[in-house]
């Protein structure tokens, strides 16, 4: 356990508590950002450069902000603030805190969590790129395909019809 | 304690406050935004498993996780878009008081 790993999982969790315990909705996702970043983070540690950068780009790059804008576009200003949690929040907070005891559970009694760590391995983004060409070309076909409907339909979706607002 | 379980350990802390994110806050954004570190966790193990396997050339973890970012990108727009649409509904992103199924 390196201090490198404790700083930035340090970071990482205090971002997405505060990401899901602040009160303001626009202060959350600056907070989730902060905890994106620390899991990048721990991506290059882990010496999965391009699965960090991706990470930042996408992550910190693109869903924070259409998170924002979505905060944004449904702001309504009330005239008295409602509670930020929802009412069976005693129940949620047990089930999350139960499924944490029996992960942490399993992993502490599980022997594949003892192995040292192997040498770094020589995977460049030449690699990846030769990789997602080769043998992993039709994963990546659909995968454009299915980005491409679901930008399309996110559209269509959120789009503001005329009849609608009769 | 060796590392693997260090990672493990922290992604099982991340899926937790992400889990508790989406069934306690009121907030449909929000809800989402803990689907999403839900994600983040699980890219996190597959990471994690990749580089501490026996075989980390063989790439399958990166692979992994490069799809399934791709896949939750695809998800958090069409969210935020019927969030946008069901706002545009009720005017409310409130999860409490969205709770008629007819209009």
């Amino acid at each position: 356990m390196t201090l490198t790993f404790l700083i930035l999982a340090a970071i990482t969790v205090a971002g997405t508590a505060a990401a899901m315990g602040m009160r303001n909705a626009v202060h959350c996702v600056l907070a989730l950002t902060v905890g994106f970043a620390g899991v990048a983070a721990l991506y290059l540690q882990l010496d999965a450069q391009f699965v960090g950068l991706t990470q930042i780009m996408v992550y910190v790059g693109a869903v924070a902000i259409l998170a924002v804008f979505a905060i944004m576009m449904t702001h309504t200003p009330a005239p008295e603030q409602p509670p930020a949690f929802s009412s069976h929040w005693i129940l949620g907070g047990l089930v999350a805190a139960a499924v944490f005891a029996v992960l942490a559970w399993a992993i502490g009694s599980s022997a594949v969590s003892m192995q040292p760590l192997p040498a770094e391995p020589a995977v460049g983004v030449q690699q990846i790129g030769a990789a997602l060409m080769d043998r992993y070309v039709l994963p990546l076909e659909i995968m454009g395909l299915l980005l491409t409907a679901a930008l399309i339909g996110a559209v269509v979706i959120a789009m503001d019809r005329k009849e609608d607002r009769q | 304690m060796s590392s693997l379980q260090n990672y493990l350990l922290l992604s099982a802390l991340l899926f937790s406050i992400g889990l508790a994110g989406a069934l306690t806050r009121r907030n449909a954004i929000l809800v989402l935004i803990g689907i999403e570190l839900m994600l983040n966790a699980a890219n996190l193990n597959f990471i994690a498993f990749w580089r501490y396997g026996p075989n980390p050339s063989a790439l399958t973890g990166i692979m992994f996780a490069i799809f399934s970012i791709s896949v939750a990108a695809a998800e958090a727009a069409v969210g935020l878009a019927i969030i946008l649409a069901a706002y545009r509904h009720s005017r409310t992103t409130d999860l409490d008081r969205m709770n008629s199924l007819k209009g």
